[in-house]
């Protein structure tokens, strides 16, 4: 068996796991460990590529695996990975294994809960090593839906809502994203050919421009609403505030992620003449997504709607950098993903924290915590920083990336996008430090938060974890940095001219 | 030469005790921070202080080097854009070196009595110690990404010491304010890095700022909305130094910045950061004046309005804090000037040298200023001149370092202030006769305002204390005090135009001493008019306030800029953008998706009735269509 698919494999067995446990510590211990492994895995992977990378450039797919699922339509089950996938895993490894501590103390149904959730995994890593569409596109399905009831049965507030309405705009982006793929695949070779889904193949042929100019935007736009792209991620803010910690640690950690990988991998990647062409539509879009997310943000009063209009901004300026077509600023793109992954899934994994002890996320009812709640109340004040892009964390070096990468273009469409999506930079520090402000300085508002306590072994671990991660990227960002943009080279050949 | 590869370790001390004290202050008794923070500052003041004797005075040259010992490949953007993290060894990276280091040691000794039995006394002493680190790190820069990056760190830090009193609301607000007018200004300052990044494919100042360099040919044509791409590059620049350094209309933070701990704005808020702005403008002073030379005379005109202006609302404020801080801004203003007005080669580098001699002799002066401040605020325990009067006779040597400092601000000969600031009146009166008469006024005033300050302090009416009577701080806090009043007693004779120019060769240079006698008359007038108004309780004041009436109203709540910048930003920004935006978001984009949720549902109603399982109305529709079928059809093929 290929190594790849013990990503896969090893998901379905700790799912198969869980069934047999009888109670939440047991599922809880088994999803740590299935979930531990994987992150093992994951650690190897990234470490056998490098190995790779540093003896050679790497112009192929590695553990390249091809296996015919349905002949009649060339339906294959096509595996592989480049340094983004490789990426990509290494983040889901990292935010799947904390989100599970997160999750340590679900009480309510805690089997299904954790079988959802691994599930939900399943799908994200699946999809991260698919190469044919049709498996990727089942992978994609596999992922959005246990959101509907990890939203819907553990979620809080107004969540059978929220939850209806998170799936319902997903599967409208998954109706676009299957015309989008059939009509690559009925343009994936010369009329009489052989058609294929597996885009190591489709790429060699060159699809008919009249055909990209069509379907580009469909497959770009049915991503897109998973990166939460203006103004289709009104999903997002009900979505992030009524799922439980760790759903909204996956979700924007991960999946809207998944939306970005999915634009450039398949829309960009398989049509890109079309996107030269309309780019400047989405390029527009985009610019609005990250100040208008920025904006939206400031007037928010839960802590979670606050983050969730905050993602919309930041992987708005995931798609603008993949948009702006140059190494630089997709080398920021990929860094920004893997930036904004971490740094998101901090601030949820914080907010669950601070929740779970203050029981309300209105910031108007909180204040003065942080001489109550010091070590959570630093280290929220550390991600507000790092997503702030303070130099010395992951958040400034990838949008310094992308900022300088999107000011190298010739025109001076692309330099203004540029310099308006550089003005959220301000708006950021507005509503960051007015969330600080209000639920941490000051005097304590509320007599009842005066006895909270502060953060367990576990949630130590977990937040100073993913610091560490943040901090490391920031402070030395030039092997991650290099690492990316050489394993970027192979692709944006095909991409740039 | 020395190989100057050890002064990495200047910025890098700092970093280490941040480190240390950050993640284990906690665990010990408060003063092992203080103490481990002074300890380490001191040896990067030695080190320092051995940087500037090697580079300055060990050998004499004809003209001095640039040295860049280190320079690691930090992050890389494309095959030229590369950020380094590096060294950079020229005469105003080390003056800024011993003026940074210096200051943060007085600083930090004087911490060691002014902030004890504090809570938080370690958490102070480790954000203390990441200031002096980022600043280090701004002033030894290569390239301007790198001082990006510890520009936006040192306003990280500055956030941190303003709001270091966090459970107190008015910090907290104090600390949000300067972050994001600094920010705002950053973002300025970034958009300007990319463009000059974008035209010359370079960020290195070595390239940058090379005598005759041609990178800057290819950008000759380039113009955006009439103004050359150069010049907008450069103005954008010097946003994001205006911003740091407090120059109008960005000055709005510093006063409200005075909420921090008051050695921190000695440090910070007068001495060191506020001046970075200046030190990026004399940094790019070459592209300055070779390539827009319109937009440097520009900043002079930021700097002559700043000080004026700021000259003016000191003169009626009352928090003795607030009034050093206008003080401040005024006297960056001048910096600015100095370097507005100035040539390059030879004695028209006067300005420059002149500007950055004031930054020295300023950081000296001012910093003692807030020290002794600080020092009477510790034994009054108030900020409002108020309640003060008659403290000579308390505390002696508080009031004779401080009175150093007054006649240093004022330009009385023999004393620091009087040079630096004759030297930039010297080269306004050369080049811009408006900016001259603007500093020349300012001149009069600052004496004025910094004099009525100590007469109300240390003379007039002696407030009854109660039981309370003040008294002489403890040696920790006066060894600064006497320190730096030395610096600002003396610190004049320094031979500046030896070292400091901007074509980095000295300078023959000659005071003339008779063209002073105006700019030292103007003082004394200043000094006599305070002394006049302040020296007993009179109603001598309240004449001249009632006499300037509306004028005096404008000044005291400062012109209102700050009225104006909450109305733009509670009204526009917060009251009219985000809540249009967040109810355009829930109601609009959000209610278009509802409304295509609608439309499906009432669709879906519309058609479920056509199932209603009735028989009769099924084979009714069934006969109907058949009918309207076939006379369609008949209708068709029979004509």
């Amino acid at each position: 068996m290929d190594f790849l698919n013990l990503f896969v494999a090893v998901p379905v067995l700790t799912v198969i796991g869980i069934m047999f446990t009888k109670d939440l510590k047991g599922a809880r211990i088994v999803s740590a460990i299935g979930m531990g492994i994987q992150l093992i895995l994951s650690a190897y992977l990234v470490f056998y590529y490098l190995s790779l990378q540093g003896v050679g450039d790497l112009h192929n797919m590695i553990f390249y695996a091809d296996t015919v699922w349905y002949a009649p339509l060339n339906i294959h089950y096509t595996i592989g990975v480049d340094g983004i996938a490789v990426a990509m895993i290494a983040l889901t490894g990292i935010v799947v294994f904390a989100g599970i501590f997160a999750s340590w103390k679900m009480e309510y149904l805690p089997r299904e809960f954790f079988i959802s959730l691994i599930i939900l995994a399943t799908g994200v890593f699946g999809f991260f090593i698919s190469l044919d569409l049709f498996t990727m596109l089942m992978f994609y399905e596999l992922a959005v839906i246990p959101m509907y009831l990890l939203i819907g049965i553990w979620g809080t507030g107004p969540k059978e809502r929220s939850a209806m309405k998170l799936t319902l705009m997903l599967m409208a982006g998954s109706a676009l994203l299957v015309v989008g793929l059939l009509g690559i695949y009925f343009n994936s070779a010369a009329p009489g050919g052989t058609y294929t889904f597996n885009m190591v193949e489709i790429v060699k042929h060159q699809m008919p421009i009249a055909a990209q100019r069509f379907f580009f935007p469909l497959t770009f736009v049915g991503f897109g609403v998973l990166g939460a792209l203006f103004p289709l991620h009104t999903w997002s803010p009900d979505g992030h505030a009524s799922a439980p910690t760790a759903v909204s640690m996956l979700h924007a950690g991960v999946l809207m992620k998944l939306g970005a990988y999915g634009c450039f991998r398949v829309a960009m990647y398989l049509m890109p003449q079309a996107a030269h062409q309309l780019a400047w539509i989405f390029i527009i879009l985009t610019s609005i997504s990250v100040v208008y997310g920025a904006f939206g943000a400031i007037k928010q009063k839960d802590l979670k709607f606050i983050n969730a209009y905050s993602s919309v901004s930041h992987v708005g300026l995931i798609l603008f950098a993949l948009l702006m077509m140059n190494t630089t600023a997709i080398d920021g793109a990929i860094l920004q993903m893997i930036s904004h992954g971490l740094m998101t899934a901090l601030f949820f994994a914080l907010i669950g924290m601070i929740y779970g002890r203050t029981h309300t996320r209105d910031i108007d009812k909180m204040g003065g915590l942080l001489k109550i709640i010091p070590f959570l109340g630093v280290m929220y004040i550390i991600a507000g920083f790092a997503s702030l892009g303070l130099p010395g964390f992951s958040g400034f070096v990838a949008e310094m990336t992308i900022f300088v990468g999107a000011f190298q273009h010739a025109d001076m469409f692309h330099r203004v996008a540029t310099i308006v999506v550089v003005s959220s930079i301000v708006v950021t520090a507005v509503y960051i430090l007015r969330v600080v402000g209000i639920m941490l300085l000051g005097p304590l508002k509320n007599q009842e938060h005066a006895k909270l306590t502060d953060a367990t072994w576990f949630e130590r671990v977990s937040t100073i974890t993913l610091v560490i991660a943040i901090a490391g990227i920031g402070i030395v960002p030039l092997w991650l940095s290099d690492t990316i943009q050489r394993s970027l080279h192979p692709l944006l050949q095909m991409i740039l001219h | 030469m020395v190989d100057f590869s050890y002064t990495f370790l200047i910025p890098l001390i700092p970093l280490v005790v941040f480190l240390i004290t950050g993640l284990l202050g906690m665990k010990w008794k408060p003063m092992v921070s203080g103490i481990i923070g002074t300890v380490g500052l001191l040896i990067a003041w030695l080190l320092s202080l051995y940087t500037g004797y090697e580079y300055f005075l060990a050998h004499t040259v004809e003209h001095y080097q640039t040295i860049i010992p280190i320079n690691m490949l930090w992050l890389s953007f494309t095959n030229s854009l590369q950020i380094h993290m590096g060294v950079l060894i020229d005469p105003i990276s080390v003056l800024m070196l011993i003026v940074v280091t210096t200051i943060s040691l007085m600083a930090h000794m004087y911490s060691l009595g002014y902030m004890k039995g504090e809570t938080g006394f370690a958490r102070y002493y480790a954000f203390l110690s990441l200031f002096t680190f980022s600043m280090l790190g701004l002033v030894l820069s290569t390239n301007i990404f790198q001082m990006y990056i510890f520009w936006e760190l040192v306003g990280a830090s500055s956030f941190l010491l303003i709001g270091f009193y966090y459970t107190k609301p008015s910090a907290v607000a104090a600390a949000k304010k300067a972050f994001i007018v600094t920010r705002f200004a950053d973002f300025g300052f970034l958009v300007g890095i990319l463009v000059l990044s974008f035209l010359t494919r370079t960020f290195d100042f070595s390239k940058l700022t090379e005598p005759g360099t041609t990178i800057f040919a290819s950008s000759a044509g380039v113009t955006f909305m009439g103004v050359s791409a150069l010049s907008w590059a450069m103005s954008l620049i010097f946003i994001g130094g205006a911003g740091k350094s407090a120059m109008f209309p960005f000055h709005i933070w510093l006063p409200d910045a005075m909420e921090g701990p008051t050695p921190v704005s000695s440090l910070i808020h007068a001495a060191t950061m506020v001046v970075a702005g200046v030190y990026l403008v004399a940094r790019l002073f070459p592209i300055y004046h070779f390539q827009t030379p319109q937009v440097l005379i520009m900043i002079g005109y930021v700097g002559g309005f700043t000080s004026l202006f700021a000259a003016i609302i000191a003169m009626t404020q009352f928090d003795i804090k607030r009034v050093l801080a206008y003080s401040t801004l005024s006297q960056i203003g001048y910096m600015m000037v100095g370097l507005g007005v100035s040539g390059f080669g030879g004695d028209h580098g006067l300005g420059y040298m002149a500007g950055m001699f004031h930054l020295f002799t300023h950081s000296m002066f001012k910093a003692l200023l807030f020290l002794g401040a600080g020092s009477i605020i510790h034994a009054v325990h108030s900020n409002e001149m108020k309640d003060m009067g008659g403290l000579r006779k308390y505390m002696p040597i508080t009031h004779i370092t401080f009175l150093t400092a007054c006649l240093a601000i004022s330009g009385v000969p023999p004393f620091a202030g009087f040079f630096s600031k004759d030297e930039i009146l010297a080269a306004a009166l050369e080049s811009n006769k408006l900016l001259y008469w603007t500093e020349y006024i300012t001149a009069g005033l600052t004496s004025f305002y910094i004099f009525r300050l100590y007469f109300r302090i240390f003379w007039g009416k002696n407030t009854d204390y109660g039981h309370h009577t003040p008294h002489e701080s403890p040696w920790v806090m006066t060894v600064p005090l006497i320190f730096l009043a030395l610096g600002s007693a003396f610190g004049g004779w320094i031979p500046f135009h030896d070292f400091v120019t901007p074509d980095l060769a000295p300078m023959v240079h000659k005071m003339e001493w008779l063209d002073t006698i105006p700019s030292v008359l103007i003082g004394l007038v200043g000094i006599f008019a305070a002394w006049y108004l302040y020296k007993k309780e009179s109603s001598r004041p309240k004449a001249v306030v009632d006499f300037l009436g509306n004028l005096h109203t404008w000044a005291y709540h400062k012109f209102y800029i700050d009225e104006i910048y909450l109305f733009i930003t509670r009204k526009i920004m917060f009251g009219m953008i985000a809540t249009g935006i967040a109810w355009f978001d829930r109601h609009i984009v959000d209610g278009f998706m509802f409304g295509v949720a609608d439309v499906t549902m009432a669709l879906s109603g519309k058609i479920k009735k056509f199932q209603s399982g009735n028989l009769q109305e099924y084979a009714f529709v069934y006969v109907a269509g058949a009918l309207a079928l076939v006379l369609t059809l008949l209708y068709v093929f029979v004509k």
